[in-house]
């Protein structure tokens, strides 16, 4: 056996280097790879730039949690306070469970999320399986019409909801489909960017896995089952991600075809909560209203950053 | 790009794409196509009386005052929309590249707003420049500036302005910064040597081969503050006051479904869908060349 620990580490004969080690990395010269010369007073200006951005992009939120947690009369009083009041208990308690303003009937915010999630999750699933299906059957079969059919699916990019609101509303209203959880969402189900982001996925996959597949006997459903969705499994959860930001947060669409406040979603339940009035608004119901209309998506980005990161990427494809 | 292992089926490839295209024919191209016809007709308001009078709707429309001031209110928002937007998210990201080891710190603290929606980013927007109650508004008020964006159109179409941009800086910020890591340390590293300063790397080095993700991110803009900010608009100002903030989105919106001027409503429809087409083109060209850049 050698000896081990006899030897004195080196830096502890250098008490100043070990001090050294303690500084933020970016403080010392050299700190990153990259960084091509060091200039502490350039690296301090940049992190105070960046923080005073940080701050500005946080000062609405931050306003409005601190106007949902004061009572009724604080909020009204201007200047307002900067710092969170002591109803915030009470407020939300309210909101979600009797809704908010006296002035107008809103359904409670508990309903609202409830139509929101459904919402969300029904399209963002939806657009994924019919993706999905569609991707499936461009790729790996040829047959009459398939290039129309793609055609078809690619034209659907240029004709936006807000270009053709009318007529879409009129065939939603002859179908029955308003006030409906359906009519809120099959609508928008179509997608082809979720198509195309499939197609070029699937096109990567190799040949000899279908082909291997085939001389098992696995027939497509069973190679789609079993093979392409497992594959697909990261570009499904990238796409999950912006699909549920896009479902929750739709606006146009549920303003138009729903009118019974039961199916309001929460977006749409603030924009009715504020109609009311200048004087009659009570603001901080509708601020405890907003940060809950805004949880929902921000934990999905926050949670799933990495997804959501690919899925802003590839989704621009 | 085509496959070599293909599965035959009379039947199944019909049945997978069918969803899709139902959806896409019956909530699409009917509207759509419906949209065309009903820009050729003038209809009145009860709609027992129709008429077909070719492209009259659409020269009403452009000798229509109204609409050719929410063609010029458009212009300046999707103009200032994009111009502040990238300019402020390309400086927080040029920012965050210096500093890789907390880029990820700030990454997540930049990002969140992409998850509000509109409407409430101008919910929120709308409470702190409320002239009676908002914390701005009473700021400015400090300052000795005269602010009500209820009363004043330019003070409303700041207030959208702002909104708008705070939600999308999330978006440039990421792509921005995906586009600076990409670039190679080994370029900067030589024009450093050689005795470039940080101001003058950025603007001889950095800025021209970030030059595809700054277009790229000029049409997403443009299309978004064309578009996507419908919900802005209405939350905020409802194209007010006196139309000062009515964008060609909104006006369509406000005329056929509000006004129930449906031929007018329409021809503005098909309007916008050629907007649409124009921008979608450009964005596909370009993404071409970017294959072969």
């Amino acid at each position: 056996m050698s000896t081990p620990s006899a030897e004195p580490k080196p830096r502890m004969r250098f008490p100043v280097l070990v001090l050294m080690n303690l500084l933020p990395r970016t403080w010392r010269a050299g700190g990153r790879e990259g960084m091509i010369e060091n200039r502490p007073l350039l690296t301090i200006f940049t992190h105070v730039i960046l923080l005073i951005g940080v701050a500005i992009i946080a000062l609405p939120v931050y306003v409005t949690f601190v106007a949902s947690t004061l009572g009724p009369d604080e909020v009204l009083r201007a200047p307002m306070s900067l710092i969170p009041g002591s109803h915030m208990i009470e407020n939300y308690a309210k909101v979600l469970g009797e809704g908010a303003s006296s002035n107008v009937t809103t359904a409670p915010v508990g309903r609202m999320m409830l139509n929101s999630l459904v919402t969300a999750l029904v399209i963002a699933f939806g657009k994924i399986i019919i993706s999905l299906l569609s991707a499936f059957a461009i790729v790996y079969f040829r047959f009459r019409f398939r290039t129309l059919a793609f055609w078809l699916i690619f034209v659907t990019l240029m004709l936006p909801v807000e270009v053709r609101i009318l007529p879409t509303y009129k065939v939603v209203s002859d179908l029955g489909m308003l006030d409906t959880y359906a009519g809120l969402t099959v609508p928008l189900i179509a997608s082809a960017t979720a198509t195309f982001l499939f197609r070029q996925f699937f096109l990567t996959i190799p040949d000899e896995l279908a082909e291997a597949a085939r001389i098992d006997g696995a027939g497509p459903l069973r190679f789609f089952w079993d093979v392409v969705v497992p594959l697909s499994r990261p570009n499904i959860a990238a796409l999950f991600v912006i699909l549920f930001i896009y479902g929750w947060n739709q606006y146009l669409w549920p303003l138009l075809i729903t009118t019974d406040e039961s199916m309001y979603t929460t977006v749409i339940g603030i924009k009715r909560m504020i109609a009311g009035g200048e004087q009659a608004t009570e603001w901080n119901l509708v601020m405890a209203t907003a940060m809950l209309a805004m949880l929902p998506p921000a934990l999905v980005v926050l949670l799933m950053q990495r997804w959501f990161v690919k899925g802003l990427v590839d989704a621009e494809k | 790009m085509e496959k070599r292992a293909r599965f035959e089926s009379r039947w199944l490839p019909y049945a997978l794409i069918a969803p899709q295209l139902v959806i896409t024919l019956v909530f699409f191209f009917l509207p759509a196509s419906q949209a065309l016809y009903q820009s050729l007709l003038v209809q009145d308001a009860f709609g027992t009386n129709t008429q077909f009078v070719w492209f009259e709707n659409f020269q009403d429309l452009f000798r229509n005052e109204d609409y050719l001031s929410s063609f010029k209110t458009t212009a300046i928002f999707s103009l200032l929309v994009a111009a502040l937007g990238l300019s402020i998210s390309l400086v927080l990201a040029v920012l965050a590249d210096r500093v890789i080891r907390g880029a990820n710190v700030y990454k997540t603290l930049l990002i969140w707003p992409y998850a509000v929606a509109p409407a409430i980013a101008a919910v929120l927007w709308l409470f702190l420049f409320n002239p009676t109650l908002g914390i701005i508004a009473h700021w400015l008020k400090g300052l000795g500036v005269p602010w009500n964006p209820l009363l004043d159109g330019t003070d409303a179409l700041i207030m959208v302005v702002i909104a708008a941009v705070w939600k999308q800086i999330s978006y440039n910020f990421l792509f921005f910064l995906a586009g600076l890591q990409s670039i190679p340390k080994s370029l900067i590293e030589a024009a450093a040597i050689d005795g470039a300063g940080p101001v003058k790397r950025f603007l001889t080095i950095v800025f021209p081969l970030l030059s595809p993700t700054t277009f790229f991110l000029l049409v997403v803009n443009i299309v978004y503050a064309f578009f996507d900010t419908f919900g802005i608009i209405d939350a905020a100002t409802s194209g007010g006051p006196a139309k000062a903030t009515e964008i060609l989105v909104y006006k369509v919106y406000a005329d056929g479904f509000k006004g129930l001027d449906l031929g007018g409503s329409a021809a503005q429809s098909v309007v916008l869908m050629i907007i649409v087409v124009a921008l979608t083109v450009v964005q596909f060209r370009y993404v071409e060349r970017k294959v072969q850049y």
